[in-house]
């Protein structure tokens, strides 16, 4: 692409798109939003315990004998 | 003054909350302010700015005080903005919409017409997410190429290479829709 269509195709993008700049500021505090996020994820449960709790009912269901065994273990 | 500044940075890296807060309350604008240039859509702006700072809670013992926090703040913003763009669907709105809602940028060229910005804005929006933040930022916000190496963590080099193959890309696409730049 050469030195004039680069420049063309600059302006029409600046007429395309007007700059946003550096004034813009969000409509509400967004804190609580943030401090939600972070709640969310401290409850959130980790995979491998959910793999580990998977696996114990797929024991449970393959062999009800070693329910006793695993209710003792709890 | 300095002091006090430096204690809030380390007891942010130590993972206390009310630092964290205290940063929070300090950078939140400027933050928002650097999202919005790169999505350009102020309920976007918003999800990415809680986004940026989730994750600079989570980094925070990777963070160096010496370093500065307001340029690290500004790397992750842009990652999480690039990761927002990434995610975004293409505009599904059909181009005479479109074309209403497009007002010309004050000193615009008048020969270019509301369609044709509206096609160059629509064809802008699909060319590659990296390809975009360069060129949003190096062409449409017209921020020094240094500025923009350092959000996006490449080299001035980089950033002229993608700004310069996202113009390219563009004119393709345009000529494909019969306009010649």
């Amino acid at each position: 692409m050469k030195e004039d269509e680069l420049d063309r195709m600059t302006k029409l993008l600046k007429a395309a798109l007007p700059p946003v700049g550096a004034d813009a500021e969000p409509a509400r505090d967004l804190w609580p939003a943030v401090l939600r996020r972070m709640d969310g994820r401290v409850a959130a449960v980790p995979w491998f315990d959910w793999a580990l709790l998977a696996g114990l009912l797929g024991l449970a269901a393959l062999a009800p004998a070693s329910i006793p065994v695993l209710l003792y273990y709890l | 003054m300095e002091q006090a500044e430096n204690d809030v940075l380390n007891q942010f890296r130590m993972g206390s909350v009310e630092a964290f807060e205290t940063l929070f309350r300090q950078h939140q604008r400027t933050v928002y302010g650097w999202v919005s240039r790169i999505v350009r859509n102020a309920a976007a702006a918003e999800d990415v700015t809680v986004e940026t700072f989730w994750r600079i809670h989570k980094a925070h013992a990777r963070f160096e005080p010496g370093r500065g926090f307001a340029p690290w703040a500004r790397r992750i913003a842009t990652h999480a903005a690039l990761d927002w763009l990434r995610a975004e669907r293409p505009a599904r709105r059909n181009d005479s919409e479109f074309i209403e809602d497009l007002t010309a940028p004050a000193g615009a060229d008048a020969a270019v017409t509301a369609e044709i910005r509206a096609k160059t804005a629509l064809a802008f929006g699909r060319l590659p997410p990296k390809l975009r933040i360069a060129a949003t930022l190096s062409v449409v916000e017209e921020l020094p190429a240094r500025e923009v190496a350092e959000a996006l963590g490449i080299s001035v080099t980089a950033v002229k290479v993608r700004v310069f193959r996202a113009l390219r890309l563009l004119r393709n696409d345009l000529e494909r829709q019969g306009i010649t730049p």
